[in-house]
C-alpha cells in the first residue's frame, strides 16, 4: 500500500514529465522543420537559384531571381505604407492618447492583426485591382502594407512606453515643448527598440502568400516598374509545390529554405539585439 | 539693450493664443499623429465596407440560403457555402481537440515546473515557431504528414476507431484531418506564449501560499494557478481558433478542395479560406466573383468576432493581475 505522501509525489513527477513532453514535442517541430528544409533544400540551392529566370516547363534547372526582386519591391512598397501609419499610430498611443480614444484605437489594432490573410488580399483586390482592371505589384504591396500595420503600432508602443518618464521630465524641465522632446528625447532612446520590432513585422509580412494571389498574382519573368504583376518568393513555393512536377518540388524546398533562413535570422537577430522576450506575439 | 518685442504689445485674444500655441508645435504633431491612429480605424471600417459592398450582387440574389445550401457550382452559376463552412469549421475543432492539449501542457510546464533557464530558451524557440510562414508548413506537410497518415495513422486508426463515422472510408492522405494536424501544430505556438505569459502574470503569493500549505508544484499549478489565470488561457485558445479559422496555404495544400460534406475525417473537404485562394483569380463572372468575396465577408466577420472576445478575455485577466500585485 502506497502511502498518501508517495502518491502525491509520484503524481508531482508524472506531470512534470508529461507536460515537459509536451514542450519537447513542440519544440521538435521546430527542429523538424529546420532540419528537413536543410536536408531537401540544401541539396538544391545554388548560385542559379539567385540569378536566372525560372526555366519553362519541362525543361531542369533555372532560378527564382524574378520571385527575390519581386518580394524584395513588395515589403518596400508594403514598408512604404505601413511603417509610417504604424509608427506614428504608435506614437500617440503612447504620448498623445488620452483613454477612450487610445483604447479603442488599440483594440481595433488588435482586431485588424486577427484579420485573416486571405481576407486582406480580397481587399486590396477590391480597392486597387477592381478599379486598375489588372492584377499589379502596387496591389501586393497595399495588401501586406496593411497587414503590417498592427504589429508597427503595437511595438513602437511599447518601446515608446518603455523610456523612463525621467527622460521627458528632463527634456520638459530645459524648456523644450511637448513635440521637441517626443522627437528628440523620447524616440531616439527607443528608436532601436522600434526598428527592431518593425525589423520583425517586415519578416513576418515576408512569408505571407494569401493576400498575394491575387494581387501580385505570378509572373514568369521579371517585373519592371510597379504596375505588372509580379512573383514572388512565397507564391513560387505554393505554386511549384502544388506542381506534378519533381524538379518543381526541388526548387520549392530550396525557395523554403531561403525563405525560412531569412525570417529565423531575423528572428533571432531582433532576439540578440533586444535581449527580452515575446514581441512576435504581443502584436 | 531690446525694445519691447511686438508680441507683447499686441492684445492676447483666445483665437491668438491657440496660434500661438499651434505655432509651437505641440498641437499640430497631437494633431497628425492623431489622424495616422485614426487611419488605423478607418482602414478597418472601409475593409468592413468593401467586402460588404463588393458581395451585395449574391448577398441579393441568394440571401440567407448563401449559407445553408450545399450546391457550389459555378458553371450553372449556383452557391452555397454549406461545405466550406462545414469544411472550416470541422478542421479548426480538430485543430483545437489535439492542440489545446498540447498547448496547455507545454505552457504550464514552461512557467510553473520547468527551472527559468530553460523556460526561457523553450519559449523563445517556440516563438520562432510561431515566425515560420505557413506556405512553409504546408511544403512541409504535402511531403511529409500526408504520406504519413495515408500509409500509417490511417490504417491504425480505421482498425482501432472504425466502428466510428468519423474514420472510415479510404484515405488519400489529403483530407479533414490532415487539415486538421498541420493547423494543430500551427496554432500550438500561440496557445503556448500567450498561455505562458498569462500563467507568469499570476501573483507570486498565490504560488506560495499553496506551497506553504503543503502543495506539491503540480497541484500549486493545477489547483492555483491554472484556475486563477483561466479567463486568459480561454482567451489564449479563442485566439488560436480564430488564427486556424482563417490559416489559408497550409489548409489549402492538404485539406483535398473537395466542396462536399463527409463525416469521415479521412474524405477531403474544403475550407473558407482555401476556396477563395483557389478560386479567386480563376473566376469569371461577376456573381462567382462576389460569392467569393461574400465568403470573405462571412470569414471577416466570424473571425473578428472570435478576436473580439479573445482580446476581452486576456485584457481582464492582465488587468486583475497587475490590479493584484
Amino acid at each position: 500500500m502506497i502511502s498518501r505522501r508517495t502518491r502525491r509525489k509520484i503524481t508531482n513527477f508524472v506531470m512534470f514529465a508529461m507536460t515537459g513532453l509536451c514542450a519537447a514535442v513542440a519544440v521538435s517541430v521546430l527542429f523538424f522543420i529546420l532540419g528537413y528544409l536543410l536536408w531537401q533544400g540544401g541539396r538544391t540551392l545554388n548560385w542559379q537559384f539567385f540569378t536566372q529566370l525560372p526555366a519553362p516547363v519541362g525543361e531542369t534547372g533555372g532560378g527564382f531571381a524574378n520571385a527575390i526582386i519581386g518580394s524584395a519591391k513588395l515589403l518596400l512598397l508594403a514598408s512604404l505604407i505601413g511603417v509610417p501609419i504604424g509608427f506614428l499610430g504608435g506614437v500617440y498611443l503612447a504620448e498623445f492618447g488620452g483613454t477612450t480614444w487610445a483604447f479603442i484605437v488599440r483594440y481595433t489594432t488588435d482586431l485588424l492583426n486577427g484579420v485573416p490573410s486571405i481576407v486582406m488580399g480580397i481587399f486590396a483586390y477590391a480597392l486597387i485591382v477592381l478599379p486598375m482592371k489588372h492584377f499589379s505589384t502596387f496591389a501586393g504591396g497595399v495588401a501586406l502594407g496593411v497587414m503590417m500595420i498592427p504589429i508597427a503600432v503595437r511595438s513602437t508602443e511599447e518601446f515608446l512606453r518603455a523610456v523612463p518618464n525621467s527622460l521627458r521630465e528632463g527634456a520638459l524641465a530645459l524648456g523644450a515643448t511637448k513635440w521637441r522632446a517626443i522627437a528628440t528625447v523620447v524616440i531616439p532612446a527607443a528608436m532601436r527598440g522600434i526598428i527592431t520590432g518593425i525589423m520583425l513585422d517586415v519578416a513576418r509580412v515576408a512569408g505571407e502568400t494569401a493576400p498575394l494571389l491575387f494581387t501580385a498574382f505570378n509572373n514568369r519573368f521579371s517585373s519592371p516598374g510597379w504596375n505588372q504583376p509580379t512573383s514572388s518568393l512565397p507564391v513560387m513555393i505554393f505554386t511549384y509545390a502544388i506542381a506534378p512536377y519533381e524538379d518543381w518540388h526541388r526548387q520549392a524546398w530550396a525557395a523554403g529554405l531561403v525563405l525560412l533562413s531569412l525570417v529565423l535570422v531575423t528572428n533571432i537577430a531582433a532576439r540578440f539585439i533586444l535581449r527580452r522576450q515575446s514581441l512576435v506575439l504581443r502584436g | 539693450m531690446t525694445t519691447a518685442s511686438p508680441t507683447i504689445d499686441r492684445p492676447v485674444s483666445p483665437q491668438h493664443k491657440f496660434v500661438q500655441r499651434l505655432l509651437r508645435g505641440d498641437q499640430i504633431a497631437h494633431l497628425i499623429t492623431l489622424i495616422f491612429a485614426s487611419a488605423i480605424i478607418l482602414v478597418t471600417a472601409l475593409l468592413f465596407f468593401e467586402l460588404f459592398r463588393s458581395s451585395a450582387l449574391t448577398r441579393q440574389k441568394f440571401g440567407f440560403s448563401f449559407l445553408m445550401t450545399t450546391t457550389w457550382d459555378p458553371v450553372a452559376l449556383e452557391f452555397g457555402a454549406l461545405p466550406f463552412i462545414y469544411g472550416t469549421l470541422v478542421t479548426s475543432a480538430l485543430a483545437l481537440i489535439i492542440g489545446v492539449p498540447l498547448g496547455l501542457g507545454a505552457a504550464v510546464f514552461l512557467a510553473e515546473l520547468a527551472p527559468p533557464r530553460v523556460s526561457d530558451g523553450l519559449a523563445f524557440l517556440i516563438e520562432l515557431l510561431a515566425a515560420v510562414p505557413s506556405v512553409i508548413y504546408g511544403l512541409l506537410a504535402i511531403f511529409t504528414l500526408i504520406p504519413l497518415l495515408r500509409d500509417y495513422i490511417a490504417p491504425v486508426l480505421r482498425s482501432t476507431l472504425g466502428f466510428l463515422p468519423f474514420f472510415q472510408g479510404p484515405s488519400y492522405g489529403v483530407g479533414l484531418l490532415a487539415a486538421g494536424t498541420v493547423l494543430a501544430i500551427m496554432i500550438l505556438p500561440f496557445i503556448i506564449s500567450i498561455s505562458r505569459e498569462v500563467l507568469l502574470a499570476v501573483p507570486r503569493e498565490q504560488r506560495e501560499a499553496s506551497l506553504a500549505l503543503g502543495a506539491t508544484r503540480w497541484e500549486t499549478a493545477s489547483h492555483v494557478v491554472v484556475p486563477y489565470a483561466k479567463a486568459g488561457i480561454i482567451g489564449s485558445i479563442f485566439l488560436a481558433l480564430a488564427r486556424a479559422l482563417g490559416e489559408t496555404m497550409a489548409v489549402t495544400m492538404v485539406i483535398g478542395n473537395d466542396p462536399k460534406i463527409n463525416a469521415s475525417l479521412f474524405a477531403p473537404g474544403y475550407s473558407i479560406a482555401a476556396v477563395i485562394a483557389n478560386e479567386f483569380s480563376e473566376a469569371t463572372s461577376d456573381i462567382y466573383i462576389s460569392a467569393l468575396i461574400e465568403l470573405g465577408l462571412v470569414l471577416f466577420c466570424i473571425t473578428i468576432a472570435v478576436n473580439a472576445i479573445a482580446r476581452l478575455l486576456i485584457l481582464a485577466t492582465t488587468r486583475k493581475s497587475t490590479a493584484h500585485s
